[in-house]
C-alpha cells in the first residue's frame, strides 16, 4: 500500500465526520495553545529579568548602613548612617575592588518652567556611572572636583529629561530641586525597569555633598545609607566581599562576638536568584500547559477507540478485500497523528495571536520562541503515536470475520 | 493461470471447531472437494450447516483446525495473516448479502479500494475502477454514494469490486438476500455472465432453489459434512 494513500484514507475519514474530527482536536489545540502561551508568558518574563540584571551593572555590592539583624531582631536598616565616604574611599582602595560610590538616596519634587515632576534622587560620586555601567545619553557626568565643591549640577535619567523637557535640549537648563536651583549637565543612557518594578530612568543624580547641604537638608555630613562597590569579576566576589566585611568591622571598630553595623548584600547573586525563579515559574506554567497537552491527548485516544469500535465492519470489509494487519494500523495511526498535528497547527495559531495579544493588550512581556513551536510540534507528534498507537493496534488485531459480523 | 490438470481447489479432511461454553462445536466434519477454474458451484444447506464456515475457509478468511486446503497447488492452511490477506487481495472477490460497500465513499472509491491495498497509484486505480464499474453497467453511477443507488446497482458496486483486482475466484454469500426477485435474477444473470465470459471461477452460498439454478454444479452441506455434490444443468442466463 502506498504511502500517500494513507493520507487520503485518513483525510477521508476525517472529513467525513466533521464535528468529531473538530471537537477531538480541541483538546489538542487548547492544549497547544496553552504550552506557546505559557512558554510566551515565561520566557517574556525571564527575558525581562535577565535585561533587568544586566541594566543594574555587573558584580555589584550594595553596603548599607545598619544591621539586618541586632541580637537576633530585625531592624530597620538605615536609620542611622554607620557608613562614611572615607569608608567608600578605603573599600575603593580594595584589591578586589574597582569603583565605590556612597549614595545619599531620596525623593524630591522637580521644577523647570511651569512643570514639575516627582522623583528619586541619588546624592553620590562620579564612581556611581561606573558601577552602574551607566553610559551618558548627551552632556557628561559629574566629576570629584563637583563632589568636593558642593556644584549645585545635576544629571537626570531618560524619563526626567522626556518629562520636563519633551523635545528640548536639557543641557544647560537649570532646574530646582526641592526649591534649590541646578544644573542640568548630562543625560543618562535609558535603562528600564529594574528587577522590583522600577523605572531606573525616573532619577536625578547629583553630587552627595550637594544633596545632603542643599535637599536632603541633613545633618549626617559625611554619611551614607548605602555603599554601592563593584568587583573586578564574578570570579572575586566571595573573596571581595570577605574583604568589605572585614575592612569595616576593622574600621568600625566592631569586636569579635559584636554584631555588624552594616549589611553587605551581593546584588549579582540575588539578581541570580531572581533569574532562577522565573525559570523555575515559566517552568511551572509550561508543566501546566503540558498536562493539557496529554488530556488533549487522551481524547485523541478515546474518540479514536470509539471510532474502532464504530468502524469494526468497515474495517472486516477492508481485512476482507485485502488490507493487511499493518494497513489497518498505519490508517488509525495516520488518522490519529493527521488529528493531533491539525491540531498542533490551530494550537500554534491561537497560542501567538494570544501572546500577541496578551504583549500588546496587557502590555506583559513575551517571547515566543522557535523552540517552543518545535517543542509543540514535536510533541504534538508523540502525543498522536502514544495514543494513537492502542486504538490501532486493536482495530489491526480484529478477526475479519467476527468485524464482518458486527452492525 | 491455473496449472492444467490441477485443481484450483483442493480440500482434503477439512475441519473447524469452534470452542464454546459446553465444550467444542464441530462446524466442519472432514470435507474434501475439489473444484476446477471456471467452475460454477453453488452450495446449499440449512443454517447451522457449516457452508458459511467452509465459505470463509474457502475465502482465506479463517485457516482451519485440521486437514488441508491448497489453492492453486499453494498450501494456505499454514500461511500468515498478512499472506492471507495479500491472497485475498490478489486472488478472491468477495460479493456479501449486505453489499458492505463503505456507506462514505463512492461507488468509484470503494471499487478503487483493493486497488489501493494493492499497491497501485491514484489515477491508475481509478481508471480502472471506472473500466470495471463500466463493465457491471454502472460506468455512469461512479460519483454516487451507495445511499444514492438501489439495492441491485449496490450489489453490483459490490461484483464490481470484487472483481476489482482481476481474482481467480469470487466468492458470494446469499448475494441476492436482500433483493427482490427481479433484481436478484438480473444479478445472477451478471454473475453468468462473468462466469461464462471471463471464466472467473465462481462459489455461491445460497438456500434458494431457484438462486442455486443457475450454478453448473450443486453442494449440499448438513451437519458440517458434504451430503450431495452434483452437476446440473444451469438455467439460461
Amino acid at each position: 500500500m502506498i504511502f500517500t494513500s494513507l493520507f487520503e484514507t485518513a483525510w477521508h475519514a476525517l472529513v467525513t465526520h466533521r464535528m468529531r474530527s473538530f471537537l477531538t482536536m480541541l483538546g489538542m489545540v487548547i492544549g497547544v495553545a496553552a504550552v506557546i502561551l505559557m512558554l510566551a508568558i515565561g520566557q517574556g518574563a525571564q527575558a525581562m529579568v535577565r535585561s533587568s540584571i544586566e541594566s543594574m551593572g555587573s558584580n555589584l555590592f550594595i553596603i548599607m548602613s545598619g544591621a539586618t539583624t541586632s541580637g537576633g531582631a530585625r531592624v530597620a536598616g538605615g536609620m542611622a548612617p554607620t557608613l562614611t565616604f572615607s569608608d567608600a574611599d578605603a573599600i575603593r582602595g580594595l584589591g578586589d575592588i574597582v569603583a565605590a560610590a556612597p549614595v545619599s538616596p531620596g525623593t524630591a519634587q522637580l521644577i523647570y518652567g511651569g512643570l514639575n515632576w516627582n522623583t528619586s534622587v541619588y546624592g553620590t560620586t562620579p564612581d556611581y556611572a561606573v558601577v552602574r555601567d551607566w553610559p551618558m545619553e548627551s552632556g557628561g557626568f559629574f566629576s570629584e572636583a563637583d563632589v568636593r565643591s558642593g556644584a549645585r549640577v545635576a544629571v537626570i535619567g531618560a524619563v526626567v529629561g522626556r518629562e520636563l523637557f519633551g523635545d528640548e535640549d536639557p543641557i544647560g537648563k537649570i532646574i530646582r530641586i526641592r526649591q534649590a536651583p541646578f544644573e542640568v549637565i548630562g543625560v543618562l543612557a535609558a535603562k528600564g525597569q529594574s528587577l522590583d518594578g522600577r523605572d531606573q530612568d525616573d532619577t536625578v543624580i547629583v553630587p552627595i555633598t550637594s544633596a545632603q547641604q542643599k535637599i536632603f537638608s541633613s545633618s549626617m555630613r559625611n554619611r551614607a545609607r548605602l555603599i554601592m562597590a563593584q568587583a573586578v569579576s564574578d570570579k572575586r566576589m566571595d573573596a571581595a566581599e570577605s574583604g568589605i566585611n572585614e575592612l569595616l568591622r576593622n574600621r568600625h571598630r566592631i569586636g569579635v562576638g559584636q554584631d555588624d553595623d552594616f549589611t553587605v548584600r551581593n546584588l549579582t547573586a540575588l539578581a541570580e536568584t531572581a533569574a532562577s525563579t522565573t525559570r523555575i515559574m515559566s517552568l511551572l506554567l509550561g508543566a501546566i500547559a503540558a498536562i493539557s497537552l496529554v488530556v488533549g491527548g487522551i481524547g485523541i485516544m478515546n474518540i479514536m477507540l470509539v471510532s474502532v469500535t464504530e468502524r469494526t465492519r468497515e474495517i472486516g470489509i477492508r481485512m476482507a478485500i485485502g488490507a493487511r494487519r499493518r494497513d489497518v494500523l498505519w490508517q488509525f495511526l495516520i488518522e490519529a497523528l493527521t488529528l493531533s498535528l491539525i491540531g498542533c497547527a490551530i494550537g500554534l495559531g491561537l497560542g501567538i495571536g494570544g501572546a500577541w495579544l496578551v504583549g500588546n493588550l496587557a502590555g506583559l512581556p513575551v517571547a515566543v520562541t522557535p523552540a517552543s513551536v518545535l517543542m509543540a510540534v514535536g510533541v504534538s507528534f508523540l502525543i498522536g503515536v502514544f495514543f494513537g498507537f492502542y486504538p490501532a493496534r486493536s482495530a489491526a488485531g480484529l478477526d475479519p470475520i467476527e468485524a464482518l459480523r458486527a452492525q | 493461470m491455473a496449472t492444467p490438470g490441477k485443481p484450483l481447489i483442493e480440500v482434503v479432511d477439512l475441519e473447524k471447531d469452534y470452542p464454546t461454553g459446553a465444550g467444542v462445536f464441530q462446524a466442519l466434519r472432514g470435507v474434501s472437494l475439489s473444484i476446477a477454474t471456471g467452475e460454477f458451484v453453488a452450495i446449499m444447506g440449512a443454517s447451522g450447516s457449516g457452508k458459511s464456515t467452509f465459505m470463509n475457509l474457502l475465502g482465506c478468511l479463517d485457516r482451519p483446525t485440521r486437514g488441508s486446503y491448497h489453492l492453486d497447488g499453494i498450501d494456505v492452511s499454514r500461511m500468515s495473516s498478512d499472506q492471507l490477506a495479500a491472497l485475498r487481495n490478489r486472488e478472491i472477490g468477495f460479493v456479501f448479502q449486505g453489499f458492505n460497500l463503505l456507506p462514505k465513499m463512492t461507488s468509484l472509491d470503494n471499487v478503487a479500494l483493493p486497488l489501493m491495498y494493492a499497491g497501485m497509484g491514484r489515477q491508475a486505480r481509478r481508471q480502472q475502477a471506472q473500466t470495471v464499474l463500466e463493465r457491471v453497467g454502472l460506468g455512469e453511477r461512479s460519483h454516487h454514494t451507495p445511499l444514492q443507488l438501489s439495492g441491485g446497482q449496490q450489489q453490483r458496486v459490490a461484483i464490481a469490486r470484487a472483481m476489482a483486482t482481476r481474482p481467480r475466484i469470487i466468492f458470494a454469500d446469499e448475494p441476492t438476500g436482500n433483493l427482490d426477485s427481479e433484481t436478484s435474477h438480473q444479478v445472477m444473470g451478471l454473475f453468468s455472465q462473468l462466469n461464462r465470459d471471463e471464466g472467473i471461477t465462481l462459489v455461491l452460498v445460497t438456500h434458494e432453489a431457484d438462486i442455486a439454478a443457475y450454478a453448473r454444479r450443486r453442494i449440499r452441506f448438513q451437519d458440517g459434512r458434504v451430503v450431495e455434490d452434483v452437476p446440473q444443468k444451469a438455467v439460461a442466463a
